[in-house]
């Protein structure tokens, strides 16, 4: 365990960055010197990260985790809680891909956000929100992650209605903040609950590592027996309800099903705020508690069975969504949603590193295509309905080519980021087996996120060919507009960005293109030579938890499933195979090959769905979509008619009017009327004649001598 | 006939009841005031004769303290009914029932 003070260094930057923004920055009001604060914080940040994380014995190159243990923050009898910060591997890569994004990001807003009156103002949110993220990833213990998590939270509020003056904004941020605190409710009932359970085991601890003083509770779990496969162990108090516990919480933060309805709202913010809070990092934070915890979750199976049902319903139920939408922002939204539901899902079979690696790479291409519709939207003059688009590629040819890069990404071409990371989630899907689970259900899951990759590829390239290729709509639309508002001005041309924002574009192209290839699988690598071993799940699979064999028949049967001798991929003679098997005698030939077919139908299945969407939007980019689908499923009606109107008609009629005005009120006003009434009485006293008040007396003092004169035995012995 | 403690204790009474009752009926600030003056002596006595009762001295110590009790308030009693009269022109207590003029 090394010890250094430079882990600090990398949440407290930022923190003085927002500090300095916030008090010198608001005078200055000067933007070059907010935007120069603002990320040249983010970027110490960055080069400690990448420092901590590569140096020789760093954190993604050692076994042991980098640590940094600043004070004791809490201690109450056996419950201790420290503010330490840790850097192991899965933090580590964490750490590493939001510091770089978020400094392109705060790059690009630099650009973006010109002109605008809150510059220093956003630009201390966002890097208070760095500040916050980092902290719940860095974070040695729950509490502390906690803090990190509400953090994030309320810096996401603050964003979400950072343009106070629209109309949306406000309720929008309001959603986000009161949906997230019902998935608070159940993190910290969860903390509350692991801390009971590791306190009766003997080791009372909500650490994740270690320490001098604590043992890990994700140890002492992890030394437990493994909870049944049964409903009432949600309710035992046992690992399965506070793993049932923290996933509620997860699925606050990272929208899915109960609670998704907030993440479209909150595309209210300004975009770089949705690249880089609502798409890349915070609401990915869901995923990271679950694989921090993984310990917990492959102790309760019932737990992933719910995480894996959760996370492929969201996929699918977010991807039709994402079809039918016309506000560019609003289809990444929920493309978002639906993605975050594949990482749940990976979580839910177990496939934990997988689950991370698409983090990351959907960190980089879903970046990528915010930023991509930011500068869209920059260049459009705020025009964010893809219906008065297309035809953008003459004019933001950079633009264009960058998100390219981030849509064949998403789409799963290989090559490209994010087919290495779905690939790989829907091979682990088809391929893992959860304990106590009949066989078929992992069949099912990778059906449906087969769709899901599906609907993925059509709904992305419906709005590549509505932005950027077809007719010029924008130009009719603007003729209206400038008669309506009788401007009198020539049509706005759409125009490229500025450099501060193409670049940080080109960079995430590039990492969205080239950056999965630091976790391609053993079957696709061993096609070529070179590095036969998958690097990133090297790395990362000695932290998280594996789930339990049971039993290898099972998986025996699947392989059989296929009758298929081995058979050319990608060109690639058969005979390759068996030789580097040789080589690796630790993977399965058979399994190996059935993997290369996964592969490619994978890639089919991204090829179809670019293809569908091309034929289908790109002679008709207008065309209707399902009426349901537009309308989001009603979620949103539903949710109103069956929870917020039942709350608003029990506060107003049984809390504000009866009980409010009724009890409170009438004690408050019924107090005040009879001493109001008792004052009336004994006024009388006061009427100001002396002579009343010496016969007051009078009265007094024979009410006293009586007194003494029945019971003075009494009280003279009680003075003695 | 020698005299009981009884005598002085039923004289002291009566003073008493005559001092309270004039206060309560005089309208007469300096009437009231006298009334007071002889309730406070009634008690002098009752004091007195106790002690000569119990031989013992410390009666007639609070005898002095009453008095000179008594008369600091007759100094500002004194003092407080003439600035009354200065500004009501009259010794009637009920006149004097309001804070204000």
């Amino acid at each position: 365990m090394t010890q250094t003070n430079l882990l600090s260094l990398i949440i407290f930057a930022p923190l003085a960055g927002a500090l300095i923004n916030w008090l010198v920055g608001r005078r200055l009001r000067n933007e070059r010197f907010i935007g120069l604060v603002a990320c040249g914080s983010v970027g110490v940040s960055t080069i400690i990260a990448f420092y901590l994380g590569f140096k020789s014995d760093g954190a993604l190159r050692g076994t042991q985790p980098i640590m940094d243990h600043l004070w004791t923050w809490i201690q109450v009898g056996a419950f201790r809680a420290d503010f330490g910060l840790a850097m192991d591997r899965l933090s580590g890569i964490y750490a590493l891909f939001v510091t770089l994004v978020g400094l392109l990001i705060h790059i690009f807003a630099t650009g973006y956000m010109h002109g605008d009156r809150g510059y220093y103002r956003f630009f201390a949110y966002l890097n208070l929100f760095m500040f916050a993220m980092l902290t719940l990833i860095l974070g040695d213990n729950l509490l502390l992650m906690f803090v990190g998590w509400e953090g994030v939270g309320l810096c996401s509020y603050l964003l979400i209605g950072y343009y106070i003056d629209k109309e949306e904004a406000a309720p929008a941020a309001k959603k986000a903040f009161i949906a997230n605190r019902v998935g608070d409710w159940g993190f910290v009932l969860g903390i509350l609950l692991l801390f009971w359970l590791t306190w009766r085991a003997g080791a009372p601890s909500i650490s994740f590592f270690d320490k001098t003083g604590v043992t890990s509770a994700l140890a002492t779990v992890a030394g437990m027996p493994i909870d049944g496969f049964t409903w009432h162990a949600i309710f035992a108090g046992g690992i399965t309800s506070v793993a049932v516990l923290l996933f509620i919480g997860a699925t606050g933060k990272s929208a899915q099903i109960p609670l998704l309805v907030w993440l479209p709202d909150a595309m209210a913010g300004p975009t770089p705020v949705s690249a880089l809070i609502h798409a890349a990092t915070m609401v990915t934070a869901g995923v990271y508690m679950v694989v921090r915890c993984s310990a917990i979750f492959t102790h309760a199976p019932l737990a992933m069975f719910i995480v894996a049902i959760i996370g492929a319903a969201t996929a699918l139920f977010a991807a039709t969504i994402g079809l039918a939408q016309n506000d560019i922002k609003k289809v990444l939204a929920y493309s978002t949603i639906s993605q975050l539901g594949y990482m749940f899902m990976a979580c839910g079979v177990g496939a934990f590193v997988a689950a991370i690696f698409h983090v990351m790479t959907h960190a980089f291409f879903k970046a990528q295509l915010f930023l991509g519709s930011g500068s869209v939207i920059h260049g459009m003059h705020h025009e964010q309905d893809m219906r008065r688009m297309g035809g953008l590629r003459k004019y933001m040819p950079i633009t264009w080519l960058t998100m390219c890069a981030g849509w064949l990404a998403i789409c799963g071409i290989p090559i490209w980021a994010g087919f290495f990371s779905k690939d790989e989630i829907l091979w682990k899907t088809w391929s893992g087996h959860l304990p106590g689970v009949p066989v078929g259900f992992n069949k099912a899951l990778w059906f449906v996120g087969a769709v899901t990759a599906l609907l993925t590829a059509v709904y992305m390239t419906r709005l590549m060919v509505m932005t950027f290729w077809g007719s010029e709509r924008f130009r009719e639309e603007h003729v209206e507009h400038v008669h309506e508002h009788d401007h009198g001005h020539a049509v706005h041309e759409p125009r490229e960005s500025p450099l501060s924002m193409t670049i940080p574009l080109i960079v995430l192209a590039l990492l969205s293109t080239f950056g999965g290839l630091v976790g391609v699988p053993y079957a696709l690598s061993s096609l070529t030579g070179g590095h036969p071993e998958n690097y990133f799940e090297q790395r990362l699979a000695p932290i998280v938890s594996s789930v339990p064999e049971h039993g290898e028949g099972a998986t025996e049967g699947d392989i059989h499933w296929l009758s298929t001798p081995p058979q050319p991929v990608d060109g690639k003679p058969a005979v390759e195979v068996a030789k580097a098997d040789h080589a690796e005698a630790v993977h399965n030939a058979e399994e190996i090959t059935q993997e290369r077919i996964f592969t490619l139908i994978s890639v089919l299945i991204g090829l179809t769905g670019i293809s569908i969407g091309w034929f289908m939007f790109r002679q008709q980019p207008l065309r209707h979509m399902p009426r349901l689908l537009e309308n989001k499923y009603y979620v949103d009606e539903i949710y109103d008619a069956t929870i917020i109107q039942p709350i608003l008609v029990v506060s107003r009629e049984g809390l504000w009017k009866l009980f409010d005005i009724g009890v409170i009120d009438g004690l408050v006003h019924g107090l005040g009327r009879t001493v109001i009434r008792f004052g009336k009485t004994v006024r009388y006293m006061q009427i100001g004649f002396v002579r009343a008040y010496a016969a007051i007396i009078l009265a007094g003092a024979i009410i006293i001598i009586g007194y003494f004169a029945y019971n003075g035995a009494h009280v003279l012995r009680f003075l003695k | 006939m020698v005299p009981q403690l009884s005598w002085y204790l039923a004289l002291s009474a009566v003073l008493f009841t005559i001092g309270v009752v004039g206060v309560l009926i005089k309208r007469n600030v300096i009437s009231m005031f006298m009334c007071i003056e002889l309730m406070l002596n009634a008690v002098n006595l009752t004091f007195v004769a106790f002690s000569s009762y119990f031989r013992d001295v410390s009666g007639q110590l609070f005898v002095f303290i009453v008095m000179t009790v008594a008369a600091a308030e007759a100094a500002v009693g004194l003092g407080i009914i003439i600035a009354i009269f200065r500004n009501r022109e009259s010794l009637d207590v009920d006149d004097a029932s309001v804070l204000k003029l």
